[in-house]
């Protein structure tokens, strides 16, 4: 495990520092453009939830570097209202904001793991990993 | 007591500006004034701690602290500078004042400080007040700034507009965006837009929405909408993220859109036998590079 560096998410232009950073970060262990452009989305959709639904949140980074790969870990958190059906929200298309519904399934595909728990009136905690290729 | 304490530093200033040169001269080195020469350096101090006994004297604010705070933003000097020297100053002058006095218990120790205090509390406000309506004045004028060249519309030709777009699109910028578009779409009597992503560093679901809904609202005004300057990374997270966009035409450079949008208002580009490429030219300097 490699050091954690944390955004905090208050403001829109949070989402824009957390995905240079990320960006930065991904580009540093050597992910390609394709790549980070991806890395860079996912931060995008996980700190736009954080600001549209729990309004302040944190992003942190973490590189992990094992003996056989390499890889950067993202984990969100807030304690905004949480999420009351996981599998709802999992969907391909369902938004309560009026989007297109494909923030967070859209960034189960981006990444290679994905790890979602919520509780209601909580908060909400997502972890994405991405390894190097 | 306090003007007794101030009695003490005024005619001691000699001292104590000795004693405080020094002790910031001690601060310069490695630190943040490392790459300031010498000379300014010595000069600016000396007016620094004219204006802090000007000050003194005077009992709060005067025109010399601002014309000081001015001159240091204008030389970009950094706000720790004056907080340092400041602090400086504080602990310098209750040193002396201590020094200078026979009898000291906690009474009188705490009345020192508290009147050292209220000396240099003014000046710190002021200080920072100037420092920090400076940084706000420029951030407000940045942000004027990046709202003219958020969303401009440019009409190449007849009934064909295109939109550039470079950096990020937030939910203000997307507003502008849709409007500048619909607006100009009118006015300019296009036909065909194109709206030119090739800047736009990420393509979430956000911005993605915002241009489908822009496309959209193009078409309901009876116009087509062609997304240009689809990178191939891009290209791959925007299927990743299973966006459709399939409702408007895309295409990867805006010079193939420009193309399509001739042919949607039946036209082409035509060689002249040999010199030719004054359009294909120009499709190139529209290509950015």
């Amino acid at each position: 495990m490699g050091l954690q560096s944390c955004v905090n998410i208050n403001k829109e232009w949070d989402i824009v520092g957390a995905r240079q950073m990320g960006r930065d970060i991904a580009r540093e262990i050597g992910f390609g453009t394709v790549d980070q452009a991806r890395i860079a989305t996912a931060i995008s959709e996980l700190a736009r939830n954080i600001y549209l639904y729990a309004e302040t949140g944190q992003i942190c980074f973490e590189v992990i570097d094992n003996i056989n790969q390499k890889g950067i870990s993202m984990i969100a958190i807030d304690s905004g209202p949480g999420i009351r059906d996981i599998s709802q929200v999992m969907e391909d298309g369902f938004s309560t904001s009026g989007g297109l519904g494909a923030g967070l399934p859209g960034v189960k595909r981006l990444m290679d793991d994905f790890d979602i728990k919520s509780e209601e009136g909580k908060g909400t905690e997502i972890r994405a990993l991405k390894w190097v290729r | 007591m306090d003007g007794k304490f101030k009695k003490i530093v005024i005619d001691n200033s000699d001292t104590i500006v000795h004693m405080w040169l020094d002790e910031v001269d001690s601060l310069k080195d490695g630190n943040y004034t490392s790459s300031i020469s010498d000379e300014l350096f010595e000069n600016t101090n000396r007016e620094f701690v004219n204006v802090i006994f000007s000050s003194i004297q005077k009992q709060g604010a005067s025109i010399s602290l601002e014309e000081f705070s001015e001159k240091l933003i204008n030389l970009g000097w950094p706000l720790s500078y004056i907080t340092d020297g400041l602090q400086v100053f504080r602990r310098v002058t209750v040193d002396y004042i201590l020094s200078q006095s026979d009898q000291v218990d906690s009474t009188y120790i705490s009345n020192v400080l508290k009147s050292v205090d209220m000396w240099v509390e003014p000046i710190i406000r002021q200080l920072v007040n100037e420092y920090s309506g400076s940084w706000e004045h420029i951030v407000s004028l940045q942000r004027v700034a990046l709202q003219e060249l958020s969303a401009p519309l440019i009409p190449v030709m007849d009934s064909i507009t295109v939109m550039p777009l470079i950096g990020t699109i937030d939910t203000e910028r997307a507003k502008l965006i849709m409007e500048n578009l619909l607006e100009g779409v009118i006015r300019h009597n296009a036909e065909v837009v194109l709206i030119d992503i090739t800047g736009v560093p990420v393509v979430d679901t956000m911005v993605a929405h915002h241009i489908i809904q822009a496309a959209e609202a193009v078409r309901l005004i009876g116009s087509t909408c062609i997304l240009v300057g689809i990178r191939p990374e891009i290209a791959q997270t925007i299927v990743n993220l299973g966006i459709d966009l399939g409702k408007f035409p895309t295409k990867s450079s805006l010079r193939k859109g420009f193309t399509a949008a001739l042919e949607i208002t039946n036209r082409k580009v035509v060689d002249l036998d040999g010199k030719e490429e004054s359009i294909g030219r120009m499709l190139d300097s529209l290509n950015g590079e």
